[in-house]
C-alpha cells in the first residue's frame, strides 16, 4: 500500500455504525484504502463532503476524534512468482513468518475478461471420484461449489480434489476457516508435498467477518497473476461462500440498503457473479477453475445465497450422507455439472454420456422402489433389483471415497448393468449395448 | 451549436452517481463522466431539482466528488447499418471483437459497424419517388440476406427522392441518396442510421395476429405449444433445469431469418458457446453457417450492471431494425430476471419505495411494454417482417409466485415451464407438458393454419395426447397411494401410456446429431403413431406384463428417434414395433 507523500489526518468522526464510520473530507476516490485508528477500510460512499468507510475489523472502540489517513489507491496485492508456496491473511500480508513478498503492485476486485478474448473450456480435470467424473465431469475454467451441510466433509473433499487435480497452482480463500480446519488444509498440503504450488489467503473464524470480503479478489488476482501473465492452469478453492454472503449483508444493512430476499442485498447476484465469472480458459492455455464451498442449512437449496449461486456457477456438486450405503456420496439428482458435454464422449470413452444417464435413470428408479417400500406396498421383481442394484452404484461409484480412473467407472457401471438389468431396461444406444455390455 | 449541459460529481454510490448541473437535462440523457482524463458513460435515471441521478455503464472505482460531468442531449441509441450480423457487442452495442486487450478497459468505446468494409449496393427506388420512414432505398447482400438501406425511422413525414447513387461498391458511410422534405430541405442519407434503444421502432402499417408457427425442431414447443412467428414466450426454471440449453436448441434451430441472442446477466462461457460452435454448425433451412444469421449481445454476470438493460433494448432494437425489411427475426434474451435484478438494485440504491421483493413497484409495465415490442407486422410495402421474442425467467428459488415470473406470465403467450423433478430424473427438456401452455393453439387463424399443415383436427390430437398424459399422472398418484396391486390393471395402462408419450415424445436429446432436430413431419407421423398405439385395445393380464410390454415399446421408439427417419434402420425399427403390437394382439 502506496504511502503519499503528503497526507492529510483527518481527526473528526460525524457517525459510526459496527461496520462503518463516516466523515467529511475532500479529494477521496471511490473504493480508496484508508486508515482508521490504526485500521484499514475502504471508501464505500459518498455524499457532498460526506465520505462512508467500511471498516474490515470493525468499528469497536473507535472514538469519535479517531485519525484518518486515505492511502489514494484501492487494495492491492503485490504479484510475482514469490506468491507460490505462501500463506497471507485477508489483506494479503504474510502469516507464514516468511519475508514480504516483491513483485508488481495490482489492484485487486480488476476488470473482466473480454468475454470474446475467452476460450471454451475443453479440458477435464480428472479427480478419481466417480460421482465427479462419471456424472458431473469438471473442465478447466469452470466454476463449480460443493453445497453441503455444515456437519459434511466438504473441505476434505476439496483438498482431495485440489491434490488430484491436475494443475500448475492451487489457490485456497478460506473465509471465516476454523482454525482446526486451516491447520488441515495446512497438513494436507505439506502431506502431499505440494505446498510449493499451493498460496493460501485465509480469513478465520478469528478474524473480523468483513475482512472476509477481500479474500476471493485477494486469492483470484493472485490467480490471474499465473493464469494470464503464466499461462498456467490454476484451480482456486473458495470455502465458505456462505460466510462471505453473511459479511456482505452485514456491510449492507449498516449501510441502511433494503434488504431483498433473505436479507441479504439486492446486489447478491452481481456481487457473486463477480467472483465466479473470473474462471476462464485462456487462448494461450492458462485457465482459472473454481471450486467453491457454499454451506447450505439444512439442504435449503431455496435461500438467496444457494438460490443466486446456483444461477451463476456451472453446476454444483451437492453431498449427502447416504443411508442404504452408509457412505457420503455425492448425489446424483441435484448435482450438476454444466460443462460435462464439452468433455464427455470426446476426451472420454464414446458410451460415457449414455451410461451415465442410465446409471442414474435406474438410480431414480431405485427411489420410487425405496418410497414403495416405506409405504409398505410390494415390490416387483423389477424393484428389487433396483434397489440391489442402487446399493452397489452408491457404495462402488458414488461414495466420495472412490478413486479410480473413468475409463474403470465406466466398467464398473457396465458390470452392475449387466448384473442387474436386461438390455432394454438399461435404455442404452444399441451400438453401444453391442460393443460394452457385460454378462447375458 | 447549442451549449451543452455540464455538470460535477457531488456522491457515489457504487454505481449510482450524483451530479449538480447547470442546466436542462432530460430522462434517460446519456452523459459522460471523465475520470482521470477518461470519458465514461452513464444514463440519467431521475431528477430532483440541479440533481441528476445518474447510472454508470463502469466500474465506478476511482470516481472523486467533483470530476467534471458533460451531457450529450441524446438518449442512448443504436447504430443500425449493413454489418450488424455475425457481431458480438456488448449491452451498449460495442464491438468486442474489436477491442484490445485480455480485459476489459473502462472508457474503451469500439464502434458497432466496421467502416471500411465495402457492400455490393443497388438501389431499389429511383428519383421521383415518394417515401416515407423505412421505405426501402436501396438493397445490399449481407451474408445471403437481402439487407435493406431504408429512409431513417426518424424521418417524420413525406419526402421525395431527388438522386441516387448506382449500383456499386460501397461503404457503410457512404450517401446513397439525396431526399427532400415537405419544407424543400434537401436531407441526406447513408447506409447507416440511428435509433433510441428505448423507443419502439413503429415505422409499419399494422400489426395483425399471428398466423403462422415458427418451427423450432423441439417436439414439446412445436407440437405441445406452438410458437406463432412474431409471438412471445417465456421459459422460467429454477437453476440446473436445462433453460440454457434449451435456449441455445431454439437459437440453432428456429426457423428464422435473423436470431439476436441477449446474453444479459448470465454466464460469459455460455456466450464463449455460442461463438464458438455457431461458426461452424449449419443452419437447418439455408445451409449456410448459423453465425451468418446471428447477432450477439452479451452483457455476462460480471459485466457493469447497469448496461444490462440497456443491452435487452439494444437486441430489441436491432431486431426490429431486420423486421423493417421484411425478414423474420428471433429474439432470445437470457434472462430477463438479471434485467430486473438489475433495475431493483438501481432502486434501492436511489432508496425508492420498494415493491414485491424489492423490485420496483413498475416492474411488470415495464416487462409487459417490452414484451409489446415483438410482433408480426405488415410493412407500408404490404411485405411482411416478424420478432419473435423468448425471454428466460430465473424466478429465486424456483418459485414460480415471484414477481418477474408474474409479471412476465401477463405479457407472454406461451409459458414454457422447466420443472425441477422431470429435471431431477433428468427427462430433457423438463418443459412440464402438463402446466405449460401456448395460447396460440387458442387462435382460429393458428388453428387453421395447422390444419393444413399437420393435417385436420391436429389441435384436438395435441389436446388428447396431453389428456392422456394428464390422465396418466393420476393413474400414478393412485398406484402410489394404493400400490401395484391394489388398483385395478387398466391404471397401469393408463399411466404406461403417458409414460410412452413422455419417453419418446416429450423427452429429446439435444446432444444427438438426429434427435435434436426433429422435423414437422416427423412430429406429425410420431403423434399419430403414439396416438394410434394408446387407442388400442388395451388389456394385460397383470401389471407386471403391462410393464414389460410397454418399456419394450419405449425402447424400440427411443431407438427410432436415434436414426434417420425413413432410413433402413429407422424401417427396422418399424417392423420391430409391429411385431410388437401384434405381439399383444395375440
Amino acid at each position: 500500500m502506496t504511502n503519499k507523500a503528503y497526507q492529510k489526518i483527518y481527526t473528526k468522526l460525524d457517525a459510526i455504525t459496527k461496520a462503518t464510520v463516516s466523515l467529511r473530507a475532500a479529494g477521496v476516490a471511490n473504493d480508496e484504502l484508508a486508515v482508521v485508528h490504526g485500521r484499514l477500510a475502504q471508501v464505500v460512499k459518498t455524499k457532498n463532503e460526506t465520505i462512508t468507510l467500511q471498516v474490515f475489523s470493525g468499528t469497536e472502540g473507535i472514538p469519535t476524534n479517531a485519525e484518518v489517513t486515505f492511502l489514494g489507491a484501492p487494495p492491492t496485492l503485490k504479484t510475482s512468482d514469490q506468491l507460490a508456496g505462501r500463506f497471507f491473511n485477508a489483506y494479503g500480508q504474510p502469516i507464514d513468518g516468511g519475508p514480504e513478498v516483491e513483485g508488481e503492485e495490482r489492484e485487486i476486485g480488476g476488470p473482466s475478461v473480454n468475454p470474446y478474448k475467452r476460450r471454451q473450456p475443453s479440458q477435464l480435470i480428472p479427480t478419481g471420484i466417480a460421482g465427479i467424473d462419471l456424472n458431473n465431469t469438471i473442465v478447466s475454467g469452470q466454476k463449480i461449489p460443493f453445497f453441503a451441510d455444515p456437519d459434511q466433509p466438504y473441505n476434505q473433499v476439496m483438498a482431495d480434489v485440489a491434490l488430484r487435480a491436475d494443475v500448475d497452482k492451487i489457490i485456497l480463500g478460506g473465509m471465516g476457516l476454523s482454525n482446526d480446519d486451516y491447520l488441515f488444509f495446512r497438513q494436507a498440503f505439506e502431506g502431499a508435498g505440494a505446498l510449493e504450488r499451493i498460496i493460501s489467503f485465509v480469513n478465520t473464524t478469528e478474524d473480523p467477518p468483513v475482512e472476509r470480503l477481500l479474500v476471493p479478489d485477494m486469492a483470484l488476482t493472485a490467480a490471474e497473476y499465473f493464469a494470464v501473465d503464466k499461462n498456467e492452469k490454476v484451480l482456486v478453492l473458495l470455502t465458505d461462500m456462505t460466510l462471505y454472503a453473511d459479511a456482505l449483508s452485514i456491510v449492507s444493512i449498516r449501510m441502511d440498503q433494503i434488504p431483498s430476499k433473505d436479507s441479504m442485498p439486492g446486489s447478491l447476484y452481481s456481487d457473486l457473479a463477480k467472483i465466479y465469472e473470473k474462471a476462464v480458459q485462456m487462448p494461450d492455455g492458462g485457465s482459472i477453475t473454481i471450486i467453491a464451498v457454499t454451506t447450505l442449512n439444512d439442504g435449503d437449496i431455496t435461500h438467496a445465497i444457494p438460490d443466486n449461486t446456483g444461477y451463476i456457477t456451472e453446476g454444483q456438486l451437492f453431498l449427502r450422507a447416504d443411508s442404504d450405503s452408509g457412505k457420503i456420496i455425492i448425489d446424483p439428482f441435484r448435482s450438476l455439472s454444466r460443462l460435462k458435454q464439452l468433455v464427455q464422449n470426446k476426451k472420454t470413452r464414446e458410451d460415457h454420456s449414455q451410461v451415465m444417464n442410465a446409471g442414474v435413470r435406474l438410480y431414480a428408479d431405485a427411489q420410487n422402489a425405496k418410497t414403495k417400500l416405506e409405504n409398505g406396498f410390494d415390490l416387483s421383481d423389477y424393484d428389487r433389483r433396483c434397489l440391489a442394484y442402487a446399493k452397489e452404484y452408491a457404495t462402488r461409484l458414488l461414495s466420495i471415497d472412490v478413486n479410480i480412473t473413468i475409463t474403470e467407472m465406466l466398467d464398473t457401471a457396465w458390470e452392475l448393468f449387466g448384473k442387474y438389468f436386461s438390455k432394454a431396461e438399461t435404455g442404452i444406444k444399441q451400438s453401444f449395448i453391442d460393443t460394452y455390455w457385460k454378462g447375458n | 451549436m447549442f451549449n451543452k449541459t455540464t455538470g460535477i460529481v457531488t456522491g457515489i454510490v457504487s454505481n449510482l452517481v450524483t451530479v449538480k448541473t447547470n442546466g436542462p437535462v432530460a430522462e434517460n440523457e446519456l452523459c459522460y463522466i471523465t475520470l482521470d482524463g477518461t470519458p465514461l458513460l452513464a444514463e440519467v435515471i431521475k431528477i430532483k431539482g440541479d440533481l441528476a441521478s445518474v447510472q454508470i455503464f463502469e466500474s465506478s472505482r476511482g470516481l472523486k466528488n467533483g470530476d467534471p460531468v458533460e451531457f450529450e442531449g441524446k438518449m442512448l441509441e443504436a447504430t443500425l447499418g449493413p454489418g450488424l450480423l455475425s457481431s458480438v457487442y456488448d449491452g451498449l452495442q460495442n464491438n468486442l471483437t474489436t477491442m484490445s486487450g485480455v480485459f476489459l478497459k473502462r472508457g474503451e468505446y469500439t464502434a458497432p459497424l466496421d467502416h471500411e468494409k465495402l457492400w455490393d449496393y443497388t438501389p431499389l427506388a429511383k428519383p421521383g419517388d415518394k417515401v416515407i420512414a423505412a421505405d426501402w432505398l436501396g438493397e445490399v447482400k449481407e451474408g445471403w440476406l437481402p439487407h435493406k438501406i431504408m429512409v431513417p425511422f426518424t424521418f417524420e413525414g413525406e419526402y421525395r427522392v431527388k438522386s441516387i447513387v448506382p449500383p456499386g461498391q460501397y461503404n457503410v458511410d457512404k450517401v446513397i441518396a439525396v431526399l427532400v422534405n415537405e419544407a424543400g430541405e434537401d436531407v441526406e442519407v447513408t447506409m447507416t442510421q440511428r435509433w433510441p434503444v428505448k423507443v419502439a421502432i413503429k415505422a409499419y402499417r399494422e400489426k395483425p395476429r399471428p398466423e403462422k408457427i415458427m418451427e423450432t425442431g423441439v417436439r414439446c414447443i412445436d407440437t405441445c405449444n406452438p410458437i406463432a412467428e412474431g409471438g412471445t414466450g417465456f421459459i422460467p426454471g429454477p437453476f440446473g433445469c436445462g433453460k440454457t440449453v434449451l435456449q441455445h436448441a431454439i437459437a440453432r434451430q428456429g426457423e428464422a431469418d435473423v436470431i439476436v441472442m441477449a446474453a444479459c446477466g448470465e454466464r460469459a462461457n455460455e456466450v464463449v458457446e455460442i461463438f464458438t460452435e455457431f461458426p461452424e454448425l449449419i443452419d437447418p433451412y439455408t445451409g449456410r453457417k448459423l453465425m451468418e444469421r446471428t447477432t450477439i449481445i452479451c452483457n455476462t454476470s460480471n459485466m457493469p450492471v447497469a448496461a444490462r438493460e440497456a443491452s435487452v433494448y439494444t437486441a430489441m432494437t436491432i431486431c426490429e431494425y431486420y423486421r423493417a425489411m421484411g425478414l423474420r427475426c428471433l429474439l432470445l434474451a437470457d434472462s430477463t430476471s438479471r434485467w430486473a435484478q438489475a433495475l431493483r438494485e438501481m432502486s434501492n440504491r436511489m432508496e425508492e419505495l420498494p415493491g414485491a421483493d424489492a423490485f420496483p413497484v413498475d416492474i411488470s409495465a415495464i416487462i409487459s411494454n417490452f414484451y409489446a415490442r415483438a410482433g408480426m407486422v405488415i410493412l407500408n410495402n404490404g411485405e411482411k417482417g416478424a420478432v419473435t421474442f423468448i425471454g428466460t425467467v430465473s424466478p429465486a428459488g424456483g418459485n414460480l409466485k415471484e414477481p418477474v415470473t408474474e409479471s412476465t406470465r401477463k405479457a407472454a403467450r406461451c409459458f414454457y415451464g422447466l420443472e425441477q423433478n422431470r429435471a431431477d430424473q433428468k427427462r430433457y427438456p423438463a418443459v412440464n407438458p402438463i402446466e405449460s401452455y401456448s395460447k396460440y393453439l387458442e387462435y382460429p387463424e393458428i388453428i387453421a393454419y395447422l390444419d393444413s399443415q399437420m393435417g385436420q383436427g391436429w389441435v384436438e390430437k395435441v389436446a388428447k395426447s396431453k389428456n392422456l398424459l394428464r390422465r396418466g399422472r393420476e393413474a400414478y398418484e393412485q398406484i402410489n397411494i394404493l400400490g401395484d396391486d391394489g388398483v385395478p390393471v387398466n391404471y397401469h395402462v393408463d399411466f404406461w401410456k403417458s409414460e410412452l408419450i413422455d419417453f419418446t415424445f416429450l423427452q429429446q436429446d439435444a446432444f444427438d446429431p438426429v434427435d435434436a432436430v426433429c422435423s414437422m413431419e416427423r412430429q406429425k407421423y410420431m403423434l399419430n403413431l403414439l396416438l394410434d398405439i394408446c387407442d388400442r385395445d388395451l388389456e394385460f393380464d397383470d401389471f407386471e406384463k403391462c410393464r414389460d410390454w410397454f418399456k419394450e415399446l419405449i425402447n424400440d421408439l427411443r431407438q427410432m428417434n436415434y436414426v434417420e427417419f425413413h432410413s433402413d434402420a429407422f424401417k427396422q425399427y418399424e417392423a420391430k414395433l409391429s411385431k410388437l403390437l401384434e405381439q399383444h394382439d395375440k
